[in-house]
């Protein structure tokens, strides 16, 4: 009778349990990342810090932000396994580096780096009321030539 | 499962009906990194955001084990006036 259960019951239990920590986990973290890129204009998760990129193409969106002199919140994926994976579910997209601009995913990598060459990016930047460094420059030197 | 340039250029070529797809192996110790150039005209009318969610949504089973993809999507008329 006890071998009916353990063999029976126990696995569908003990996978439900499974099942809904990981659910539960998941929403945790889908929850935290909505939270994080709600609160700031700006939100880089990335692998590694600003100071050190783990990464060429997390370091390449460092670069960007640089340039622009954008202020922004980052987030170390390398750091905690579950924001890894849970950036990932949250915005359906594959891959590291992932750029929140007002709450909503911009792209990666590729996407920041056009964005950059194109001046989409200075206008984005605008929407939410940052100026770009290079939009500063530029008008300085306009004033120059006047 | 590792991938080649062949099996990627392949299925990107079918899936988006492409008329131009380069694609580069670049992978190294950190895992499987491809670069691609793709041009088709599914693209047409899609901003950048849409036009690289469509690609990673015909890859989707080989990007969850690629560590890498940099992607550069251009419609035809784009493609002709680059070159």
């Amino acid at each position: 009778m006890n071998s009916i259960i353990r063999r029976s019951f126990y696995p569908i239990y003990n996978n439900t349990y499974k099942l809904t920590c990981r659910l539960l986990a998941d929403a945790k973290i889908n929850e935290k990342i909505d939270k994080i890129v709600k609160d700031n204009k700006v939100v880089v998760f990335m692998k590694g810090v600003p100071d050190a990129p783990r990464c060429g193409f997390s370091n390449a969106v460092v670069q960007i932000m640089r340039m622009h002199a954008v202020p922004y919140e980052s987030h170390d994926v390398l750091a905690d396994e579950n924001l890894r994976q849970g950036i990932k579910d949250y915005s359906n997209w594959p891959t590291i580096p992932q750029v929140f601009i007002n709450g909503e995913f911009v792209g990666g990598c590729d996407i920041m780096l056009q964005m950059h060459q194109s001046g989409e990016l200075v206008e984005e930047l605008k929407k939410v009321g940052i100026k770009s460094a290079l939009l500063t420059a530029d008008e300085a030197k306009k004033e120059e030539n006047k | 499962m590792v991938y080649t340039e062949e099996y990627l250029k392949e299925k990107l070529t079918k899936e988006l009906e492409a008329v131009h797809v380069e694609v580069v192996d670049e992978s190294d110790g950190c895992g499987g990194k491809f670069v691609a150039l793709i041009v088709s005209d599914k693209f047409q009318g899609k901003p950048l955001l849409a036009r690289h969610r469509l690609v990673n949504s015909v890859l989707q089973e080989e990007l969850k084990t690629i560590h890498a993809f940099t992607q550069k999507t251009l419609t035809v008329d784009q493609w002709k006036a680059q070159n």
